[in-house]
């Protein structure tokens, strides 16, 4: 591992593991627990690779009880535990650790209940996001979050780190898209927020939960809205001179009030590397192209096509495509789905990122990364989801040069610097997880982290739930409890009052 | 009894922290056009942060906004309607049910009560539009979460965290929320004449389709006639509003009239009378009475609605009517009873949700939960979460309880 300091394994722990297993064995029985090295193989690692551990021990409930007879005894003990879903993660949320349960959900993979009248999937948090689109399309519903790992990510693992996709400006991310949950909390109490209703009754814990990257409980189950499909989806791919025009265009589509269900950029180096890789037909003279998808009902999406050709050309467009059929729609798409493979292809190994910024920043964002990549000798390329500002910075480098996994990470490191110091965040989708981990003191100062924790402490007050993930530096529950108050040194004799 | 009336976020911070240290608690007010939803506070001190104002950051093309957490909320919309954008969650003005002038209510009291409107089905509530937040805890300490950004999963998500506490968590300072585009057109197909029942099943059936269906409600009979000043009549209306670009909206009424031809009689209404009918249906015009009868906002399952509340009317004498598709429900008592038990109990039995006590009388909200009991273990989870933000129990103390 590169740097990545994680928690030190606890030596009582390690040194009964023989008997954890066992018990795992009792609590699930059959073939629910793996602890043979090379089987647990498979686990010790996420979408992150380059970061490996074999866990303590892998487990595989397959109900409720079992899982939160596993946490309970875990907590008990001071066991750590860490939960996985399909591990598809690409910031190291499902890293093992070498003394922690690997708790998997896999098992939990089966749709509960459709609910056409209501527009409601209930689901095992291990069915997979495209698994619940799959259970509703013959009456023509569709689960609306498309994280591009949708056939593989798991609903659980959706809730965990609150996954967007191309779809997310128009329709949300995943907060936006349950309803509700049933969780275990390290202790073992099996809790229910939410439901087939909106909203919560008290603090929106459903809100927390999604997103908080499995430290706070373990999902069972899911409860999703799905929608109707769109009558018709149609793109155009618009190529500019200069990112700074595309950007101006995307502004002014936003600007006379349209919301695309997709709207998506790529820079010179993704859009060669696509073009190079899947023969879309990309035009290679531009610095940007742009995917905007309109959906709807027919009326609509044609009226909508005009209103941002027009914007496009005012722009300075150089090519614009207007998609003829489905299979001209898809193919505007299949440059840019291949994106990351095609990266793969021009390098021995590329680098993720995922920033956010404020989209009017773009083209500052994009000079300063030219500038980093001169300065670290390394190539990137740039795929945007442009319309909510998310920026996945592709870095090229080579794992078997010694040194360059540090450079990529160093540069990766300085892009979301610069992200977060033009008004933006370190992570748009992919989550923290161990790899921005050390990155939050950016973004937070140590009171907002403190408050976090405390978030954390009021769920797992023996940070038992995967450890190591999200917060640089982990401070006992006790310490963040404590008050430091001074009484009567604070003065106000400026606020006015009646 | 001190009301402290804060300009600045400094001096919101030192008024928490000395608060704080003297453990003297604070009742957090903006407009106080809520202040009779929840259990009556108990303070000696108020914390009116209704000169905390100003919007701070409004970047149309960004689709983002910050303001100061007493703005009021009448002065951000007028300024997003001057940009032809809006709040799309359309927060709901709790004014007219409880006595008090239209109109009024600041941007931090949309969030710390979660608002939403008719909307609400298609657009979501004011938690799925907070970006971020500046807040001062009941430690007296000020933080932040979220940004300005759309995208963001850096850290929890104590913003949304913020929705719905009713300032027993935080004092907000300043908030950021997502805006987006006003729809150009509106028009609302009316289905008269429909029981409950069929009313359910004709919204399930638009729900269910793609004519993007953005509010379904329906009044029942003499309900229709309380809202936009009785220009629907008093038969039994149920009202599907579509909103888009002009094209879309007339190509997806007709779609709907089609679909449901067979429902019963059928009306269009377009722009302003549109409009106004939501308007009141969001802000429960119909029972706007300047009265003390208990009020309920009730949020379950649409299709299980009109059942709970057909076996509510053989138990006790309410008013009903029904927004969300029916996954909101508004009721009126009107023996005066709450009939709290009764109608939590059927709640339960109907798939489940939420009722709070949206209007009552003062004693009725210091006997009763106003809030939806929680299950033992989720109570102690929200009891430890509130110890986390506000150990000595400063912040509006009681409220939620």
């Amino acid at each position: 591992m590169s740097g990545l300091a994680m928690p030190q394994p606890d030596d009582a722990t390690m040194r009964h593991r023989d008997e954890i297993v066992a018990d795992m064995r009792i609590i699930v029985p059959g073939e629910g627990v793996v602890d043979a090295a090379n089987a647990m193989r498979a686990f010790e690692s996420d979408g992150l690779t380059a970061y490996r551990q074999l866990p303590l021990v892998v487990v595989l409930p397959e109900t409720v009880a079992q899982v939160s007879r596993v946490l309970k005894y875990c907590n008990d003990r001071n066991i750590r535990v860490v939960p996985r879903g399909s591990g598809t993660s690409l910031s190291g949320g499902a890293l093992p650790l070498e003394d922690a349960v690997l708790l998997v959900m896999s098992r939990f993979n089966r749709i509960l209940q459709v609910d056409y009248p209501n527009r409601i999937v209930v689901a095992q948090p291990g069915v997979t996001n495209l698994g619940i689109t799959t259970a509703v399309e013959q009456e023509g519903f569709y689960y609306a979050p498309d994280p591009s790992s949708q056939i593989a990510c798991s609903i659980g693992g959706n809730v965990a780190e609150n996954s967007g996709g191309v779809h997310c400006l128009k329709y949300g991310l995943t907060a936006n898209n349950v309803l509700g949950i049933e969780m275990v909390l390290m202790n073992g109490e099996v809790v229910r927020l939410g439901g087939s209703h909106l909203d919560a009754e008290g603090y929106d814990l459903l809100g927390v939960m999604t997103g908080s990257e499995g430290l706070l409980g373990v999902v069972t189950e899911v409860t999703v809205r799905i929608l109707k499909k769109p009558e018709t989806a149609r793109a155009l791919l618009i190529g500019f001179p200069t990112s700074e025009q595309g950007g101006q265009c995307v502004a002014d589509i936003i600007g006379a009030g349209i919301i695309p269900g997709g709207m998506e950029m790529m820079d010179r180096p993704a859009i060669q590397a696509a073009e190079d890789f899947v023969n879309a037909g990309y035009p290679l003279d531009v610095e940007a192209l742009l995917i905007v998808e309109l959906d709807g009902p027919v009326v609509e999406v044609d009226h909508l096509i005009t209103a941002v050709e027009a914007i496009a050309i005012r722009n300075g467009s150089t090519t614009c495509r207007i998609s003829q059929s489905e299979q001209e729609r898809l193919s505007f798409w299949a440059g840019r789905k291949a994106a990351f493979p095609a990266v793969g292809r021009i390098s021995p190994d590329y680098y993720c990122m995922d920033g956010t910024i404020p989209r009017k920043e773009l083209p500052r964002v994009l000079h300063g990364m030219r500038e980093l990549s001169q300065k670290y000798g390394l190539g990137v390329a740039n795929v945007f989801h442009a319309g909510d500002g998310n920026l996945h910075p592709l870095i090229l480098y080579d794992a078997n040069v010694p040194g360059e996994l540090d450079k990529a990470e160093s540069f990766g490191a300085d892009i979301l610097r610069l992200c977060v110091k033009v008004g933006g965040v370190l992570t748009g989708e992919h989550g923290v997880g161990v790899e921005k981990r050390d990155l939050m003191p950016e973004m937070f100062n140590q009171v907002d982290l403190d408050q976090q924790m405390r978030v954390k402490c009021a769920f797992d007050p023996n940070h038992l739930l995967n450890p190591g993930k999200v917060f640089p530096q982990l401070r006992r529950c006790a310490e963040l409890g404590r008050m430091h108050v001074h009484r009567g040194q604070v003065a106000f004799p400026d606020i006015p009052r009646f | 009894m001190t009301i402290f009336t804060p300009s600045t976020s400094d001096e919101v911070l030192s008024t928490v922290a000395w608060a704080v240290a003297e453990e003297s608690p604070l009742e957090i007010l903006g407009h106080g056009s809520k202040r009779g939803i929840g259990r009556p506070p108990q303070t000696e001190h108020t914390l009116d942060l209704s000169r905390l104002t100003g919007v701070t950051l409004y970047e149309p093309a960004e689709l983002v906004l910050s303001a100061k957490a007493g703005t009021p909320l009448a002065e951000i919309e007028k300024l997003l309607a001057e940009n032809g954008q809006q709040l799309a969650f359309e927060p709901m003005d709790y004014g007219p049910l409880l006595g008090g002038e239209p109109g009024k209510g600041t941007i931090g009291g949309v969030l710390g009560a979660n608002l939403s409107g008719p909307r609400r089905l298609k657009a979501g509530a004011a938690r799925d539009h907070i970006l971020g937040i500046n807040v001062i805890s009941g430690r007296g300490e000020a933080f932040k979460s979220g940004g300005r950004v759309v995208k963001n999963v850096t850290g929890y998500d104590l913003s949304k965290l913020m929705a719905n506490s009713w300032g027993t968590l935080a004092v907000f300072t300043d908030v950021t929320f997502k805006v987006l585009p006003a729809a150009e057109a509106e028009v609302t197909l009316a289905i008269r004449g429909l029981l409950d029942d069929a009313a359910a099943a004709a919204m399930a059936l638009a729900l269910g389709c793609s004519a993007e269906v953005s509010s379904a409600a329906h009044l029942p009979e003499r309900i229709a006639a309380r809202v936009a000043g009785g220009a629907l009549g008093s038969d039994a209306a149920t009202l599907l509003r579509v909103e888009g670009f002009g094209p879309s909206v007339a190509y997806r009424i007709a779609a709907l009239k089609t679909l449901l031809g067979k429902a019963g009689p059928l009306e269009e209404i377009a722009g302003e009378a549109s409009r106004l009918i939501w308007r009141d249906i969001r802000d429960i015009r119909p029972f706007a009475d300047s009265g003390e009868k208990p009020v309920w906002r009730v949020s379950m399952a649409p299709s299980q609605a009109h059942q709970m509340v057909l076996t509510l009317r053989m138990q006790a004498a309410v008013s009903a009517f029904y927004d969300w598709q029916g996954g909101l429900v508004w009721l009126r008592m009107e023996e005066g009873d709450p009939e709290a038990a009764l109608l939590r109990g059927l709640l339960r039995k109907h798939g489940g949700g939420h009722a709070t006590l949206a209007r009552a009388a003062p004693a009725h909200r210091t006997a009763l939960p106003v809030f939806e009991p929680q299950a033992p273990a989720l109570a102690a989870l929200s009891l430890r979460l509130k110890q986390e933000f506000d150990p000595k129990n400063i912040l509006n103390p009681g409220r939620m309880a």
